[in-house]
């Protein structure tokens, strides 16, 4: 099912985009093969990889054991040999046990062998919180890695990002980490009609507004649509700019929108301190100082391990409310305390 | 060939050692590899070895010694052909070891551009201090908004243009104001303090020679005016004649030990004050010229500090240039002597013996008679003109 | 296991060996005193008395193959065929070392001869190496990998982790466990319940032997018996070599933990005397050979100490590059 798209607008889940990625890669180019826990016969933790086993085979869709690390390695080596390979970690949680890989080899072989060897690996990890999964298996490290040099860190927050994300990255020669929150895989969306690729360079102005721009990314991304929306019955008209690549940050695409709505409020799930929205938020002060007419505000996690009952975890999560609440603090000239 | 021995560096964060004991002793031959002495280090005693062949000839450094790496220990003679070619010795390691430091002035890291885009057309780029100085300052948003493209706005330029706004904006209440508080002060002068007055007129030929060919050789700002030269003449005066640089208070004259000179200065809108410079009579005529300016630019923007009024042991006075010839002027009580001048003004005049016309300046003093009389002010007044006679002694 | 018959002692293949220990040898020798005077920083990790190691497996392997090390890698990168001035460029940090001076000691690395560094982090090259081989068996190259790694890294979980999943994927990689019985200042009788540590490999379904890691011939025999093993398709194999260090674990080292006597002991029955005593025996060299050997070793040596004083820094402006590909840049 590798045709364009039709005319016709096609709806499907993001999770089928992220599937409809794989298969059109691992088609197109013979050296792409995927690697992870359950890949294969369970057909992926999130159903993304449904189906793939039978049409690539066990050569192409290869389960492993449970040994982040090892196999996250064996996917470093082979792309060091020259082939495509898709390691899939079954959520970044887990990508911890394979952070030695991931920072001592992965981001680092590039520069320690002077440039000879790249390693054009793609790490899929599911990442985020919203299903009551408690402290282990709700973390949103993705700003973390975005602090590393060597690594490029991407989160598509759309359906047509699911889509068309993965071949990019796949192109790139560095390694890229691609994060999909858990959330997301059940939104249903539409694809573009005509749209054959994206960049992974490049962050996206998702609704233009005029007194406030809320920058965010994947898992938040509709939050913040949602608080637009809110706001706009208010009559206050929230621009809400999708990051889209955390490493690489877009600074340019940021700055524009800043300063035409001199507010910014950046909606992230990590957690507060030392969060890519504080990195943001210095980016933003260095460059658009002066076009600023209150302070940068975040709204991110707050400071607790994610709890289990629904109640304290919504609370402790970035919403569509806290994010509606942050924006009219702001305009009604609070600053930062 | 004689060979150095040093101490060696044997890891990354050492930097010195304990030599705890010799191996070897003069004329002891010691192999390539062989432990030659044993030091002391944090980590423990290390054996040290020679990197050559050779011969022991004398022993530098003694057992106890704690030394840095690098440090020459002994002196070996090395058999056979030269050893490797004099590279750079471990006494200059910093040279080329550490030439690849930290990046101090690193290059343009590509990802972050420059800050400087250019504004949106119209906008006021105010920093967040200025913007709340302003607020403080009670700053009119339309008077901020002038300075819309004018580039950033700064705690500095808000101060500066509060300032000018009340000085432009003085309303006619403050003019009369300030024109009551002026009157009493004068009223209770003339009612307390019994003047006299004196008037002499001073060829002011040389002085302004002397100043054009001052002038002449400096840029702008270091120029002099004419006023600062009788000024300085005041305050040289006043240090030598006894009786005109203090204040009459409790009924008796206090005699001021420094010589800060009230100048008076016309306020934009009309009005009058005579903040003091400061200890005149000592300071040279670039620095008296400077503080000056400095004055005139502070009273202006409405920065004065009372401490500054207050200070003043004698006023000098002018009508400026476009004024008339003569100024009979009141002394500012507590003050005990005020000088006046008029313009200076081109008159026929016995100069050398012949009539020419000269620059002719009328210097006035007003004075107390409770302190002095018309034979000190004489002469207080001619030492005025002397000084002024002689521009190059101020 | 079913071995060829041990290859005949030559001289030619002798002094081959030897020649190559020496060049080794030299080189780590010289690096001391390099480190001492300044020239050399950071950390330096050598293999004195693991010389035969080196050279040994380094001979059963081809061009084609792969090779993974450690820090402890110069003996492992001159065997390997790597060049010596690129080599001690690299270690005095010049741009013409062999990573433009960026790496170091611990990371030397040379795409053309397949040698992929280089590992600060124990343990940390196994998974590279399951990569490495994983794609030769894709590509279905008869490519072999070998990854060198010390008996330090058997506690690391990557070691249990990779020997595991080498043996299921059945993937064409040939351990190497340098065993000097130290791991840094730990023994190994204090740090593996079980120190048998080919018999460990057994458990996890390779094939494993032991090797006397002192004897060249000993070394290269059973490492072409191992790249056979795997080369036919017979699945990963992990070869113990038993050897010792006779220096400390890098320059800083009081060596607190061992004794004088313990090493003195080893160094009687080191790779070079070994050697040189059998061939003498067997009246293959006589001491000329060696000090011609050595001779040519240390002038070698020399001429790269030489190329690498007088090359230069990379400059400052090129302090960013190298963190990503440069795909379109020459």
């Amino acid at each position: 099912m590798s045709e364009p798209n039709a005319a016709a607008a096609v709806r499907m889940t993001y999770r089928e985009a992220a599937r409809e990625a794989l298969r059109c890669a691992l088609q197109a180019d013979a050296r792409v093969f995927l690697m992870g826990e359950d890949v294969g016969r369970y057909g992926g933790c999130y159903a993304v990889t449904k189906g793939l086993l039978q049409e690539f085979g066990p050569e192409r869709i290869r389960d492993t054991p449970l040994s982040e690390s090892a196999f996250v390695g064996a996917g470093i080596g082979a792309a060091i040999s020259g082939l495509r390979p898709i390691v899939e970690i079954m959520t970044v949680n887990f990508s911890l046990l394979a952070l030695d890989q991931i920072l001592n080899n992965a981001a680092t072989l590039c520069h320690m062998s002077g440039g000879q060897i790249s390693v054009p690996l793609v790490i899929r990890m599911a990442t985020g919180a919203g299903r009551q999964l408690a402290a282990q298996h709700s973390h949103s490290l993705e700003g973390w890695y975005a602090h590393i040099p060597g690594l490029r860190v991407v989160a598509p927050g759309t359906v047509d990002d699911a889509r068309f994300m993965l071949a990019a990255a796949l192109a790139c020669p560095d390694p890229v980490l691609l994060f999909e929150h858990i959330f997301l895989y059940n939104m249903e969306g539409e694809l573009t009609a005509g749209l054959e690729s994206v960049d992974i360079e490049h962050a996206a102005v998702r609704r233009a507004g005029r007194d406030v721009v809320l920058i965010t990314y994947g898992g938040s991304l509709h939050k913040c649509l949602a608080a637009a929306e809110q706001l706009a019955a208010a009559g206050i008209d929230a621009e809400v700019l999708d990051l889209r690549t955390l490493r690489p940050l877009d600074d340019a695409t940021i700055m524009d929108s800043v300063r035409r709505t001199h507010r910014a409020v950046i909606v992230d799930e990590g957690w507060r301190s030392g969060s890519i929205a504080a990195e943001i938020t210095t980016r933003i002060v260095e460059q658009a100082f002066y076009d600023l007419d209150a302070p940068v505000a975040r709204v991110c996690t707050a400071e607790v391990p994610l709890p289990y009952p629904k109640h304290l975890e919504d609370a402790a999560l970035p919403s569509p409310a806290r994010v509606v609440e942050t924006v009219k603090q702001l305009l009604a000239g609070a600053g930062a305390a | 060939m004689q060979v150095e021995f040093r101490l060696p560096s044997l890891g990354a964060d050492m930097e010195s050692a304990t030599l705890t004991q010799w191996l070897k002793k003069p004329g002891d031959s010691v192999r390539r590899g062989e432990a030659i002495a044993v030091v002391e280090t944090e980590k423990g005693l290390i054996d040290i070895e020679s990197y050559d062949d050779a011969a022991v000839t004398s022993l530098v450094v003694t057992p106890g010694a704690k030394i840095t790496v690098g440090t020459v220990m002994a002196h070996l003679t090395v058999e056979g052909a030269a050893a490797a070619p004099a590279h750079v010795p471990v006494g200059q390691p910093a040279a080329s070891a550490a030439a690849p430091p930290t990046p101090a002035a690193a290059p343009q890291p590509a990802a972050v551009p420059a800050a400087a885009a250019p504004p949106a057309a119209g906008r006021l780029r105010l920093s967040p201090a200025a913007r709340r100085r302003a607020h403080e300052l009670g700053l009119s948003p339309e008077v901020l908004e002038q300075q819309a493209d004018a580039g950033v706005v700064h705690v500095e330029d808000v101060e500066r243009l509060a300032a000018a706004a009340r000085a432009t904006a003085a309303p006619a209440e403050a003019r009369s104001a300030m024109r009551s508080v002026i009157g009493s002060a004068m009223a209770r002068a003339k009612r307390e303090i019994p003047h006299y007055y004196l008037g002499h007129t001073v060829d002011f030929g040389a002085a302004r020679a002397w100043l054009q060919r001052y002038n002449a050789a400096r840029p702008v700002q270091e120029r002099l005016v004419e006023g600062l030269l009788v000024t300085k003449a005041v305050a040289l005066a006043a240090a030598h004649v006894e009786g005109f640089n203090g204040y009459f208070r409790d009924g008796r004259f206090e005699r001021a030990g420094a010589v800060h000179v009230g100048t008076a200065i016309a306020l934009r809108g009309g009005g009058l004050v005579a903040p003091a410079l400061l200890d005149a009579d000592r300071k040279d005529l670039r620095t008296l010229m400077h503080e000056f300016s400095n004055l005139v630019a502070r009273v202006r923007a409405g920065h004065m500090r009372s401490s500054e009024f207050a200070a003043a042991t004698i006023t000098v006075t002018s009508l400026g240039e476009d004024g008339v010839e003569t100024l009979y002027p009141i002394i500012n009580p507590p003050q005990v002597a005020i000088v006046g001048t008029g313009r200076v003004a081109e008159r026929p005049w016995v100069y050398q013996g012949v009539v020419s016309i000269r620059p002719l300046l009328a210097v006035t003093l007003a004075a107390d008679h409770r302190v002095t009389d018309g034979r000190i002010g004489s002469r207080f007044l001619q030492a005025i003109a002397e000084l002024l006679a002689a521009p190059e002694r101020l | 296991m079913n071995a060829a018959p041990p290859a005949p002692v030559t001289r030619e293949r002798g002094l081959h060996l030897l020649r190559e220990m020496l060049r080794i040898r030299c080189f780590e020798d010289r690096c001391v005193q390099l480190y001492g005077e300044l020239k050399i920083r950071g950390f330096l990790h050598l293999c004195n008395g693991e010389e035969a190691v080196a050279v040994g497996t380094m001979q059963a392997l081809e061009p084609a193959d792969a090779v993974i090390s450690t820090y402890r890698e110069h003996g492992h990168a001159i065997a390997r065929g790597l060049a010596m001035n690129p080599l001690m460029a690299e270690m005095y940090g010049k741009e013409s070392g062999t990573s433009r001076g960026r790496g170091g000691s611990m990371h030397i690395f040379d795409a053309h001869k397949r040698f992929y560094g280089g590992n600060a982090i124990v343990g940390g090259g196994l998974p590279l190496a399951l990569g490495l081989a994983l794609a030769q068996k894709l590509k279905r190259t008869s490519g072999v990998t070998a990854c060198l790694f010390g008996d330090g890294a058997v506690a690391e979980g990557e070691f249990h982790e990779s020997l595991n999943l080498a043996a299921l994927w059945r993937l064409p990689l040939l351990f190497l466990c340098e065993n000097n019985l130290y791991a840094m200042g730990t023994a190994i009788e204090l740090a593996e319940a079980r120190t048998d540590v080919s018999a460990r490999a057994r458990d996890y379904g390779l094939a494993a032997w032991s090797v006397d890691g002192m004897d060249v011939f000993a070394v290269e025999d059973a490492a072409r018996n191992a790249v056979a093993h795997v080369r036919g398709g017979q699945g990963p194999v992990f070869l113990e070599l038993r050897t010792y260090r006779f220096r400390g674990h890098s320059m800083f080292d009081a060596q607190l933990y061992r004794d004088k006597a313990e090493i003195e002991a080893w160094q009687k029955k080191g790779p070079l005397i070994t050697l040189t005593t059998r061939l003498k025996e067997l009246g293959l060299m006589d001491e000329t050979d060696y000090q011609r050997l050595e001779g040519e070793a240390r002038a070698e040596v020399e001429a790269a100490v030489d190329f690498a004083e007088r090359s230069g820094f990379e400059p400052l402006a090129e302090l960013e590059r190298f963190v990503y590909a440069e795909p379109n840049r020459v």
